[in-house]
């Protein structure tokens, strides 16, 4: 069977956040028509509490340069970038670079901020754009990315997935980056058929104190209490626990404000000044539940993409569920 | 095989589209309003704003309309209480950026925030301004930006992009990008004004607008008079709600003539003499083998660009005055002469589609026995205010045929204000002059209309001179470039940095597109095609002057040329 099939019966999601089917992704991109093709690994890995790129990076990347590699042989007449932010660059770069020898594969230091992860942002920052902007979409990167090619656009993680895809060796896992307020902190590779509660158990890492946790990332996720934790992660795969007792409710909100005030790009209505309110709102502690409705509505729906749509969601989930309000 | 036409249906209405026409695009054709502040025909979609937000029967969420392009059997939604919500709220967002100036703001009181805003039932100061502190700067005398006013739609940015000037930018400071002047060595404000008729907000206007308007009318024991651009008569009637490319050259008259002012002057006549000298260097240039191509200058953005980056291409810049410049002379040397009146006790007054031109009349080339020729530059924006403060409206004010106390101008002095105008005017003129024949026809039709660039060949004596008209500058980098490698390509090149020309120019009104500047643009050539006299050189008050008056070559340089020099970066400041 060739890769594209393999992967289609996989089952295989993009572990970048976005879960969209990874053989779908690769079906739309060698159906597409271009001059030549481009294939980008995604490593600009930036939100707080998600560092199992680096854990990959560091401990498997021979792994991730052979999905680049069976991801070159699959598109003909392509090229690829591996995608790093500052830290991984550095700390990588000697390695890939043995690894990559004569093959079609750059290295690129992404210099923009946490939003370059996102896919056409960070094909604005390789085409050395001025403004580190998304695009609109359609077209999508798959019929029309970088320098106007189709582009296949996969994460550190996926990548290394599709390696063991082809060797039949993938058993439907994923890796989760767990941290906070507990002993056994760092990146565990376990099914992803798993709950939260099963994965804090079986790592050592449940709790006896009163806690809340926050799944996917470490800004955007969503805020969970002890008893909702029966439910898969999804995302970027990571859990951040936090000490109920320990944790200032407003100290945490306005960590995330201030990484969503700097990481967004400021171009849509929405998101620049939604951010810009719940930061002031957050800060000032002074917070008027009409007007937040008001921000997550329209940030939620009108937001030009993923950041400002899924910004919402810890404010939300924590002051709901915490009750703050 | 592309599809011509889809059919789609807006709130419950079927309607054919282009397919490649977005919805918000084929909404407005058939009237359905869709609020869109970010988007101008001019630009690139960027859908910023957020407001012109539809629903897709069938999908879940909320659209923009102006990226979203027009698709088969697809059924849209504009307004449902999703909708409008997410408008207001959006809307109070966008105020909170905007510091309100209602009363001295350009946009006024057509203002599309405002109407919005009532609209959508969104409240104004619902949010405090966060931009109160945000800086204001003045670029040369020209432009005014109060940075306190921007809504971030970066429409400027784009715009000045799009002319290849790249002055304004966004920055980072302090996790807010703000929009702000650049710090490159290399790149320089030319005052075209297209930052300020795309901009949605009111944040840019020309210096003194509209604070300044009524000091030439405070000048004491002076002779005041006004002089008005070709492109004014088909372009102020909008801000009196008249129909778009409405001729209003005797309103105008009536107008002025009501705020006092005694003689009013028509810069189209300064544009035969500009016209008439201008095809003299040309036959002269073509004749000598000198420094061809010729690019015209009577665009000061133009000129200021060349001044500024490419100062080796100065020696192409005809040194023919800029018709106001021209005129501006005129009277206060023939006409000053003739009715005996000091020249220093002449204020003249230029009502100019543009902001560069406030540029312009500072420059001391310019000056005769140190004497400015003009005075004061108010745009069309500015008169039109200026009326309405004095309750003129020039859709009911009886007409008063222009008095012209110099002479009338021919068919080519009024269409300069359309891009290709002043080439077709100088091509009619020095066709004669080298022939010695007139043409059998004057219109030079590949000259004309809204296309950036336009290039043709036209036979003169059996020689074949190439000529090229930009408008946009960017457009005319494209020369600039193709004369680098090829420096012989053109013989003539004609280049007005605003699109479509004078018609489309920075001081004109609000909103411009192309649908407008083609109105303005073809009621000028109907002016032109009903005159007698078509071709500057032969008008009568043309003759007479050189006959009278312009009798030396000296006297000639004195008053109809200028010279250009190169130009550090102008000078920005910040004014709080």
């Amino acid at each position: 069977m060739t890769i594209i099939p393999k992967l289609m019966e996989s089952g295989l999601t993009g572990r970048g956040g976005g879960g969209f089917p990874t053989g779908k992704k690769w079906g739309i991109v060698k159906k597409a028509k271009g001059d030549k093709k481009y294939i980008v690994c995604n490593g600009s890995e930036g939100e707080p509490g998600v560092f199992k790129d680096r854990y990959i990076l560091e401990k498997y990347p021979e792994e991730v340069i052979e999905g680049i590699k069976i991801a070159l042989k699959t598109f003909p007449n392509s090229s690829a970038y591996i995608f790093l932010n500052k830290n991984y660059y550095k700390k990588f770069k000697t390695k890939l670079k043995s690894l990559t020898k004569n093959l079609p594969i750059t290295l690129f230091k992404k210099t923009g901020g946490y939003l370059s992860g996102e896919e056409t942002v960070l094909l604005n920052e390789i085409q050395k754009e001025t403004k580190y902007e998304p695009r609109l979409k359609p077209p999508y990167p798959t019929q029309s990315g970088l320098f106007n090619q189709p582009t296949l656009i996969n994460n550190v993680e996926t990548f290394y997935y599709i390696a063991q895809v082809a060797k039949d060796k993938y058993k439907q896992t994923r890796f989760y980056s767990i941290s906070g307020d507990i002993p056994n902190k760092g990146v565990f590779e376990l099914p992803i058929s798993w709950s939260a509660q099963k994965i804090l158990k079986e790592t050592g890492n449940f709790p006896a104190h009163p806690f809340f946790v926050q799944t996917g990332g470490g800004a955007m996720g969503e805020v969970l209490l002890p008893k909702e934790l029966n439910q898969k992660v999804e995302g970027a795969g990571a859990i951040i626990i936090y000490d109920k007792k320990k944790t200032d409710s407003f100290k945490l909100m306005e960590k995330w404000a201030k990484f969503f005030l700097k990481g967004n790009c400021d171009k849509c209505v929405p998101c620049r000044e939604g951010v810009y309110r719940i930061n002031e709102m957050v800060r000032t502690r002074k917070i008027d539940c009409k007007i937040l409705s008001d921000l997550f509505f329209v940030m939620e729906q009108t937001s030009f993409c993923p950041l400002g749509k899924g910004a919402t969601l810890p404010f939300k989930s924590l002051c709901n569920k915490l009750q703050l309000l | 095989m592309q599809q011509t036409t889809v059919t789609l249906k807006i709130n419950g209405k079927t309607i054919k589209a282009d397919p490649k026409s977005t919805i918000l695009e084929v909404a407005k054709k058939h009237n359905i309003d869709i609020p869109a502040l970010c988007y101008h025909p001019d630009l690139p979609v960027k859908a910023n704003c957020r407001l012109c937000l539809i629903e897709i029967k069938g999908n879940e969420g909320l659209y923009t309309a102006c990226s979203r392009k027009a698709e088969e059997g697809i059924e849209v939604k504009t307004e449902s209480p999703e909708i409008v919500r997410a408008r207001r709220i959006n809307l109070e967002l966008i105020f909170a950026q905007h510091c309100e100036e209602c009363i001295d703001c350009i946009l006024f009181p057509d203002c599309e925030m405002l109407r919005l805003a009532k609209k959508y039932g969104a409240q104004c100061r619902r949010f405090t301004d966060r931009k109160t502190k945000y800086p204001i700067y003045q670029f040369g005398p020209s432009i005014i930006f109060d940075s306190r006013k921007c809504i971030d739609c970066r429409n400027c940015v784009d715009v000045c992009a799009k002319q290849n000037v790249n002055f304004l930018e966004i920055k980072e400071k302090g996790h807010l990008f703000q929009i702000v002047t650049s710090k490159d060595k290399d790149k320089d404000c030319i005052y075209c004004g297209q930052c300020i008729t795309h901009c949605p907000s009111g944040a840019f206007e020309a210096v003194g607008e509209f604070e300044d308007i009524e000091e030439p009318l405070k000048e004491k024991n002076k002779t005041v008079v006004f002089q008005i651009a070709p492109s004014i008569r088909s372009s102020i009637g909008e801000e009196f709600d008249m129909p778009h490319g409405s001729v209003v050259m005797e309103q105008i008259v009536a107008g002025i003539k009501k705020l006092g002012v005694d003689k009013v002057f028509d810069v189209s006549v300064g544009a035969d003499f500009t016209t008439t000298e201008e095809a003299k260097e040309l036959a002269e240039r073509l004749e000598k083998g000198s420094v061809l191509p010729m690019f015209t200058s009577c665009c000061p953005s133009w000129v200021k660009y060349v001044e500024f980056k490419y100062p080796k291409l100065i020696p192409h810049l005809t040194t023919v005055r800029s018709p106001h410049m021209m005129s501006g002379g005129l009277i206060k040397t023939y006409w000053a002469e003739k009715e005996k009146i000091d020249p220093k006790k002449i204020k003249v007054v230029s009502i100019m589609p543009c902001t560069s031109k406030k540029y312009e009349i500072t420059r001391k080339e310019f000056r005769i026995n140190g004497i400015p020729p003009v005075d004061y530059v108010l745009t069309t924006r500015e008169l039109a205010f200026l009326f309405r403060k004095h309750k003129i409206d020039l859709k009911t004010i009886k007409p008063i045929p222009a008095d012209n106390p110099i002479g009338d101008p021919s068919g080519a002095g009024v269409i300069y204000g359309a891009s290709g105008g002043v080439m077709e005017s100088a091509l009619r003129s020095a066709h004669e002059m080298i022939t010695g024949k007139p043409l059998k026809k004057l219109e030079f039709k590949n000259v004309r209309g809204l296309k950036g660039l336009k290039t043709a060949d036209i036979t003169i004596n059996k020689r074949k001179l190439k000529v090229a008209v930009a408008n946009g500058i960017a457009n005319a980098e494209k020369i600039i470039k193709e004369l680098e490698s090829d420096p012989k390509k053109y013989d003539y090149v004609e280049v007005m940095a605003c699109f479509g020309g004078c018609i489309g120019g920075g001081g004109q009104p609000v909103p411009t597109n192309d649908e407008i500047r083609k109105k303005r643009a073809q009621s000028l050539y109907k002016i032109d095609t009903k005159k007698k006299i078509r071709s500057a050189h032969q008008n009568p008050i043309v003759k007479k002057v050189y006959k009278e008056f312009l009798t030396s070559k000296k006297k000639i340089h004195h008053i109809c040329h200028s010279s250009f020099s190169p130009k550090p970066k102008s000078c920005i400041k910040q004014l709080r």
